[in-house]
C-alpha cells in the first residue's frame, strides 16, 4: 500500500521556474491535483446515485404494492418523446468525450465546438421534456393534490396509487432537469473558459470531471426511461 | 395500583412478562458483569500502571492472539444467544393465540376508544377479563397521526397507523387497573393521551360487558351528548371540570363572551356551540392554535344537538 | 482567538504562525487554512451546543416534578423538537470531522492542508447558511415534530417544518463536502512514508466516518425534499390520508439516522485511540483490528436502520434479521473496548485531563454499548421502544460517547489550536462534575424508562417524580461541569501559560513535527514518516516532551521549545516494514 503515497519528485516543468499556475500550493504535483480531483469527483457522482436511490426504492414499493396502476399511468406517457430523449442524451455524452480528446490533443476550437453542441443537445432534452410536461399538465395530471385527470384520462382517477406513480414521475423527472441545468451550467462555464485558453493538453482537469458528471446525468436517465417509460 | 415491581421493572401482570423479564435480567445481569470486568480492569491498570516519572519507558507489550480472539467468540456466542431467546419470545409477542378475546381499538388525537364485540363501547379506558387471551385490532382515526399502544404492566407495545391495523395480544393474569400510554409522539396532548386498563376477572367482565351496551335513541339528549363527547375524543383535549387543556374548558363555556383571534367578541351560545363544533376553524379564541380541532360536521343532526345540550348542562356548576 | 493571536504578535521575536497570519475578519472569513476553518467550526458548533443545552436544561427544569410548570406543553414539544435538531443535526453529526478533523488531519498525515481547502470553505458556509435557515424556523415556530419528523404527523405540521427539513437537507451538504474532502486528503495527501498502517487511528475513525457521511448524507437529503414537497404539494408519498406510507418514511429516515450515529462515534473512537495510546504511553493494543473494525462498522452500520422500527408493523422477518445485524455491530464496538483497555497495560498511565475524558468514555460508553444490546432484543425492545431508557441509551452513546471524546479531544489538542495550555486542575475538577452529572442524568433515564415512563411526555404519572427530579439535578451538575469547561477555556485564550511543542509526549506528527503554534503551512519541511504512530518505544528518543521537560501544565518551559522543531530524522535501519 505504500505505493499510493504521495510521490515526493516534483513535476518538471520547463514553462515555469516554480511550478505551473494551474497547481495549487498544497500539492506536490500535477499528477497529485489531478489525481484528487478526479477522486473527489467520483465520490461526489457516488451520493449523486444515492440520492436518486432513494427515489428508485420508492418507485419500487409502490409500483410492488400496486404493479397495474403503473402500468396504467406509464402508458399514458410518450415513450416515443422518451426515447428520442433518450437518443438527444446519448449523444451528447458522446460530443463531451469528443470535447476532451480534442483537448488532449491540444485542439481547443474543436474543443469548444465539441463543448457547445454538448449545450444544444441539453437544450433539446428540455425542450422535450418541457412539450411532455405541458402535455400532462394540459389533461391535469399534476403531482400531488392538484392531480385531477380530465377529458380521455379522467379513468385514471378511479385507480389507486396512480397519483403516486405521477409524483414520483414528476420528482424524479424534475430532478433530473435541475441536474441537466446545472450540467448547463458548467458546460458553459467550461466553454468559455477553453474559449479564454484556460486548458491545454496539460490542463483540463475541470472539462473531465464536468464529463464525468454529464455522463453520470446520462447514466441516470437510461435508468428513468425503461422505469418510467417502458412498465 | 400495587407497587410490587423491582428496581428496573414494573409489577408484571401478564403472561409474556415473566419471558421478558428473565431475558431482560439474563442480559443485564451479563452486560452487568462485562462491564465490572472492563471498568475495574480499567481502574486497577490505571493505578497499577500509573506514571511514576515523566522519564518512564515502558516495555513493548506483544499482543496475544489468543486474548483477542477470546474476546470475539466469547461476545458473539452470547448475542447469537440472546439473539435467538430474544426472537423466539418476539414471535409470540406476534403470534396472537387463536380464542383470543378480540377488542376493536382506535388511536385518535389524543385519546383511545374501545369497542367490544357486543358493541359496547369505551373512551379512555379498555375493561379486559383476567386469564383469558385478549386481541386488540388496534388503527388509527383517519387522517389523523401516527400513536402507540403501551402497557408497561403487561410488557407490549404496538404503533397504530391511519389506514392500516395492528393487533397486539396480552394475557392479563393479575387484576386491577394499569397504565395505556401513548408512546409515539403525537403533538401538543401526547402526554395526556393515557388511560386505564382495568383486568377483572370473567364474571365480573361478563356481566359489565353487559350492561354496557347503549340504546343511543332511548337516551336523553344530554345522555347522549356526553356519550358523543366521549367517544369523538373531546375530552382529550377539553376538560369538563374547569382546568385548562389544549383547548378551551367545557365548564360553563355556555353563555360567556369569547375573545376571538380577530379581534371579535361573541358570545357563546347555542349557535356559537354549534358552528364550532361543525366548523372549528371559523372563531378560533385568542390564545389557542386553529388547525388542532377537527370538523365535526360528519355527526348527525341529533348528535350536535345532543353535544350542545351537553357543554349546555356543564353550566351549572 | 483572534486575542491570543494579538498578544502572541506582539512580541516580535516570535515566529509566523497561523494565528498572527493573516489576522483580519475578512482574512479569517475568505482563509482556506484548514486550521482557521476548523477554529471557525468550533466558535459555531459551540454557539450552537450552548442554545441546544440550554433547551435541554429548560426541558429538565420543565420535568422537575408533576406539578412544577414553566411553560405550555406545545412550547415544551418545541424545545425538546430544537434540543434534538440542533444537537443531532447541527452539532453531533459535525462536530469532531469539523472541528477536530479539519484542525488535526492534514498535521498527522503531514499534508500542508486539505485536498479541496476552498471547498471546505464552501462548508462551513453551507452550514451556516443551514444555521440560519434553523433560525428562520425558529422564528416561525411551531416546529414540533420531534427531531425524527415522522409522517404523518411532521407533513400536518406549518411552514416551520419546511424550513427546518430543508436546513437539514442544506447543512448536509456541509456533511457531504467534508466527508469527501477527508476521503480524498487522506487518500492523496499523505506524507512520504505515512503508509496505511501507519495513519493515526483518529485518521482511520475521521476515513470511516467520511465514507458514512457520503454515502447516508444524500437519502436523508431527497428524504428531506420528498418531505417537503409532500408538505407543499400532497404528492402522497409519505401521507397515509393521500395513499402514501408513513412506514416508508420510517425506513428512509432511518437509513440516514442510524448511520448517522456512526458518523457521530468513529470520529470518536479515533480520538478515544489517541489518547489512551499516548497518556498510557504504549503502542495501541491491536492496531488493525480497531482501524478495521471502524471500517466494518461503518458498513454494516448502513443495514441496522430497522431496528428503530420493531414496533412500528413492519414485517417480522425483517425485523428478526435487522436484529441479528445489531448484534454482528455490538461485536467490532466491543472489540475496541477491550484493546484500549488492553493498550493501558503495563503502560505509563498519566492521568492528565484529556486521559480523564477517555477513561468517562470507557465507563460511559460501555453502558451506552451494553444498553444498546438491551434494546437490541427484539422482544426487550417492545417494552423499552420509545421509553426514558432509549433516551438515557442513546445519550450515553451520543453524549457519553461522542460529546466525552470531542471534550477530551479539544483538551488533548488546546495547547496546539491555541498554543496555550488550561489550568489542569479545574480541567480535572470539570471532568468530575461532568462525569457525575451526566450518570446522574441518565442513568435515571434508564431506571425511569424499562419502569414504563414513555418519551417526550410534558406531563408525566406520580410513580415517576423521584426519579426525574434526581435526573433534574443530575443535569445542574452536569451543566456546571459544562460551563466550568467555557469559563477556563476562554480564561486560558487570554492568560494561560504558552505551550510547549509537545506536552503530552505524544507520537503523532502534529506534535512532533510541527511548531508550538503550527506555522500558516504546517511544517517547516516535509516530514518523512519512519515509523507507527503509537511507537513509544522507538520515539523516546527522538523527540522531546517524554524526558520531564513538559509536565502538562505548561510548567519549566524552556523557551527554546517554543521554536519551530527539526522534521524527525528518519532513524538508520528503521526501513517501513512494506
Amino acid at each position: 500500500m505504500s505505493t499510493e503515497t504521495a510521490p515526493a519528485t516534483d513535476h518538471v516543468d520547463t514553462a515555469h521556474d516554480d511550478h505551473p499556475p494551474h497547481l495549487q500550493h498544497h500539492f506536490v504535483s500535477s499528477e497529485q491535483q489531478f489525481d484528487s480531483a478526479k477522486l473527489g469527483m467520483w465520490l461526489f457522482l457516488v451520493t449523486e446515485i444515492l440520492l436518486f436511490s432513494a427515489l428508485f426504492v420508492a418507485y419500487a414499493v409502490y409500483r410492488n404494492w400496486n404493479p397495474v396502476a403503473f402500468v396504467e399511468a406509464s402508458a399514458t406517457l410518450d415513450w416515443q418523446l422518451g426515447f428520442v430523449n433518450t437518443l438527444v442524451l446519448l449523444t451528447s455524452s458522446f460530443t463531451v468525450a469528443l470535447s476532451i480528446h480534442y483537448i488532449q490533443k491540444n485542439d481547443v476550437q474543436k474543443s469548444v465546438i465539441s463543448l457547445l453542441s454538448t449545450l444544444a443537445l441539453a437544450g433539446v432534452f428540455l425542450v422535450v421534456k418541457y412539450f411532455e410536461y405541458m402535455a400532462k399538465f394540459e389533461v391535469g395530471i399534476f403531482p400531488g393534490e392538484a392531480f385531477n385527470p380530465t377529458g380521455s384520462y379522467e379513468y385514471l382517477a378511479a385507480i389507486q396509487y396512480v397519483p403516486q406513480f405521477f409524483s414520483i414521475y414528476f420528482v424524479m423527472t424534475g430532478i433530473h432537469g435541475v441536474h441537466v441545468l446545472i450540467g448547463m451550467g458548467l458546460i458553459a462555464w467550461m466553454a468559455s473558459r477553453a474559449y479564454r485558453g484556460h486548458f491545454s493538453d496539460e490542463y483540463y482537469t475541470p472539462i473531465e470531471l464536468t464529463g464525468l458528471y454529464w455522463h453520470i446525468v446520462d447514466i441516470v436517465w437510461i435508468f428513468l426511461f425503461p422505469l418510467l417509460y417502458l412498465v | 395500583m400495587n407497587d410490587s415491581g423491582s428496581f428496573w421493572l414494573p409489577e408484571a401482570a401478564s403472561t409474556v412478562a415473566a419471558e421478558i423479564d428473565g431475558l431482560f435480567y439474563f442480559v443485564y445481569w451479563a452486560s452487568a458483569i462485562i462491564f465490572v470486568g472492563v471498568v475495574a480492569a480499567m481502574v486497577y491498570f490505571a493505578y497499577k500502571y500509573r506514571r511514576r516519572d515523566p522519564n518512564d519507558r515502558p516495555e513493548l507489550v506483544e499482543e496475544s492472539r489468543l486474548l483477542e480472539i477470546s474476546w470475539i467468540v466469547i461476545p458473539t456466542i452470547l448475542v447469537l444467544l440472546v439473539f435467538t431467546w430474544g426472537f423466539q419470545a418476539y414471535i409470540t409477542l406476534g403470534t396472537a393465540p387463536p380464542n383470543a378475546y378480540e377488542i376493536q381499538g382506535e388511536a385518535y388525537s389524543y385519546g383511545w376508544s374501545f369497542v367490544y364485540p357486543n358493541g359496547a363501547e369505551t373512551t379512555d379506558e379498555l375493561n379486559v377479563p383476567a386469564d383469558r387471551p385478549v386481541k386488540i385490532n388496534l388503527s388509527s382515526r383517519e387522517g389523523d397521526v401516527i400513536h402507540s399502544f403501551f402497557v408497561p404492566q403487561f410488557r407490549v407495545k404496538q404503533d397504530v397507523l391511519p389506514n392500516r391495523y395492528s393487533a397486539v395480544w396480552f394475557e392479563a393474569n393479575q387484576t386491577g387497573t394499569f397504565e395505556l400510554f401513548c408512546t409515539e409522539y403525537c403533538g401538543t396532548g401526547h402526554s395526556a393521551m393515557i388511560g386505564d386498563v382495568n383486568v377483572m376477572p370473567q364474571d365480573e367482565f361478563d356481566e359489565w360487558v353487559d350492561g354496557a351496551v347503549l340504546d343511543e335513541d332511548a337516551m336523553s339528549l344530554a345522555e347522549l351528548g356526553e356519550l358523543q363527547f366521549q367517544r369523538n375524543g373531546c375530552q382529550g383535549c377539553h376538560s369538563i371540570d374547569g382546568s385548562d387543556g389544549v383547548g378551551p374548558t367545557m365548564q360553563g363555556l355556555h353563555g360567556r363572551d369569547r375573545d376571538l383571534q380577530d379581534g371579535r367578541t361573541v358570545e357563546a351560545d347555542e349557535n356559537y356551540l354549534r358552528q364550532m363544533i361543525v366548523e372549528p376553524t371559523s372563531q378560533v379564541v385568542e390564545g389557542y392554535r386553529a388547525g388542532i380541532m377537527p370538523s365535526f360536521a360528519h355527526l348527525d343532526e341529533r348528535q350536535v344537538t345532543a353535544l350542545v345540550e351537553y357543554i349546555k348542562s356543564l353550566d351549572d356548576e | 482567538m483572534e486575542a491570543a493571536a494579538r498578544a502572541a504578535s506582539d512580541k516580535h521575536s516570535e515566529p509566523k504562525t497561523y494565528l498572527n497570519h493573516e489576522t483580519s475578519v475578512w482574512e479569517w472569513l475568505t482563509t482556506k487554512d484548514h486550521k482557521k476553518i476548523g477554529i471557525m467550526y468550533l466558535v459555531s458548533l459551540a454557539v450552537v451546543f450552548l442554545v441546544a443545552g440550554l433547551l435541554a436544561m429548560a426541558v429538565r427544569l420543565e420535568l422537575m416534578s408533576p406539578d412544577f410548570s414553566i411553560m405550555s406543553a406545545d412550547q415544551y414539544n418545541q424545545t425538546f423538537t430544537l434540543h434534538g435538531i440542533m444537537m443531532v443535526f447541527l452539532f453531533i453529526v459535525p462536530s469532531i470531522p469539523a472541528i477536530l478533523g479539519n484542525f488535526v488531519l492534514p498535521l498527522q498525515i503531514g499534508a500542508k492542508d486539505v485536498a479541496f481547502p476552498r471547498l471546505n470553505l464552501a462548508s462551513w458556509y453551507v452550514y451556516m447558511a443551514g444555521g440560519i435557515m434553523t433560525v428562520a424556523a425558529l422564528l416561525i415556530g411551531q416546529l414540533d415534530t420531534g427531531w425524527t419528523f415522522y409522517t404523518p404527523y411532521s407533513s400536518q405540521q406549518g411552514s416551520a417544518v419546511i424550513f427546518m427539513t430543508a436546513a437539514i437537507f442544506v447543512s448536509g451538504f456541509a456533511s457531504i463536502f467534508t466527508g469527501l474532502n477527508f476521503i480524498v486528503t487522506i487518500h492523496k495527501m499523505r506524507a512520504p512514508g505515512m503508509t496505511w498502517n501507519r495513519l493515526p487511528l483518529f485518521i482511520w475513525g475521521l476515513y470511516a466516518t467520511s465514507i458514512v457521511q457520503v454515502l447516508a448524507t444524500p437519502v436523508i437529503g431527497i428524504t428531506m425534499i420528498l418531505l417537503i414537497l409532500e408538505q407543499t404539494l400532497q404528492i402522497g408519498i409519505f401521507d397515509p390520508a393521500l395513499g402514501g406510507d408513513p412506514i416508508l418514511f420510517q425506513h428512509f429516515f432511518w437509513f440516514y439516522s442510524h448511520p448517522a450515529v456512526y458518523i457521530m462515534i468513529l470520529p470518536a473512537f479515533g480520538i478515544i485511540s489517541e489518547l489512551i495510546a499516548t497518556f498510557s504511553r504504549q503502542r495501541i493494543f491491536g492496531y488493525r483490528a480497531i482501524a478495521l473494525s471502524s471500517v466494518a462498522i461503518a458498513m454494516l452500520g448502513f443495514l441496522v436502520w430497522g431496528h428503530h422500527m420493531f414496533v412500528s408493523g413492519q414485517s417480522a422477518i425483517s425485523s428478526i434479521v435487522f436484529s441479528l445485524i445489531t448484534y454482528l455491530i455490538g461485536i467490532p464496538s466491543g472489540i475496541k473496548i477491550f484493546n484500549w483497555v488492553a493498550t493501558m497495560y503495563k503502560g505509563s498511565v498519566w492521568l492528565q485531563t484529556p486521559m480523564l475524558y477517555a477513561l468517562s468514555f470507557l465507563f460511559l460508553f460501555t453502558i451506552g454499548g451494553l444498553t444498546g444490546i438491551m434494546v437490541g432484543v427484539l422482544a426487550v425492545d417492545v417494552h423499552l421502544h420509545d421509553t426514558y431508557f432509549v433516551v438515557g441509551h442513546f445519550h450515553y452513546v451520543m453524549m457519553g460517547g461522542s460529546v466525552m471524546a470531542l471534550l477530551g479531544g479539544m483538551h488533548y489538542w488546546w495547547p496546539k489550536i491555541t498554543g496555550r495550555m488550561y489550568s489542569e486542575m479545574l480541567g480535572k475538577i470539570a471532568a468530575g462534575l461532568i462525569f457525575i452529572g451526566f450518570n446522574v442524568t441518565f442513568f435515571t433515564q434508564l431506571v425511569l424508562g424499562s419502569q414504563g415512563m414513555p418519551r417526550r411526555y410534558y406531563e408525566y404519572v406520580d410513580r415517576f417524580a423521584g426519579l426525574h427530579q434526581l435526573s433534574t439535578i443530575g443535569s445542574f451538575i452536569l451543566a456546571a461541569g459544562l460551563f466550568l469547561v467555557l469559563g477556563y477555556a476562554l480564561h486560558s485564550l487570554f492568560y494561560g501559560k504558552r505551550a510547549p511543542q509537545n506536552p503530552w509526549a505524544a507520537a503523532t506528527l502534529e506534535w512532533t513535527n510541527v511548531a508550538a503554534v503550527p506555522d500558516p503551512h504546517n511544517f517547516t519541511s516535509t516530514p518523512l514518516v519512519t515509523r507507527g504512530p503509537y511507537d513509544f518505544h522507538k520515539a523516546d528518543e527522538i523527540f522531546g516532551g517524554g524526558d520531564g521537560q513538559a509536565s502538562g501544565d505548561g510548567a519549566g518551559i524552556d523557551e527554546d521549545l517554543l521554536s519551530p522543531p527539526e522534521a524527525a530524522p528518519a532513524a538508520p535501519g528503521d526501513e517501513p516494514k512494506q
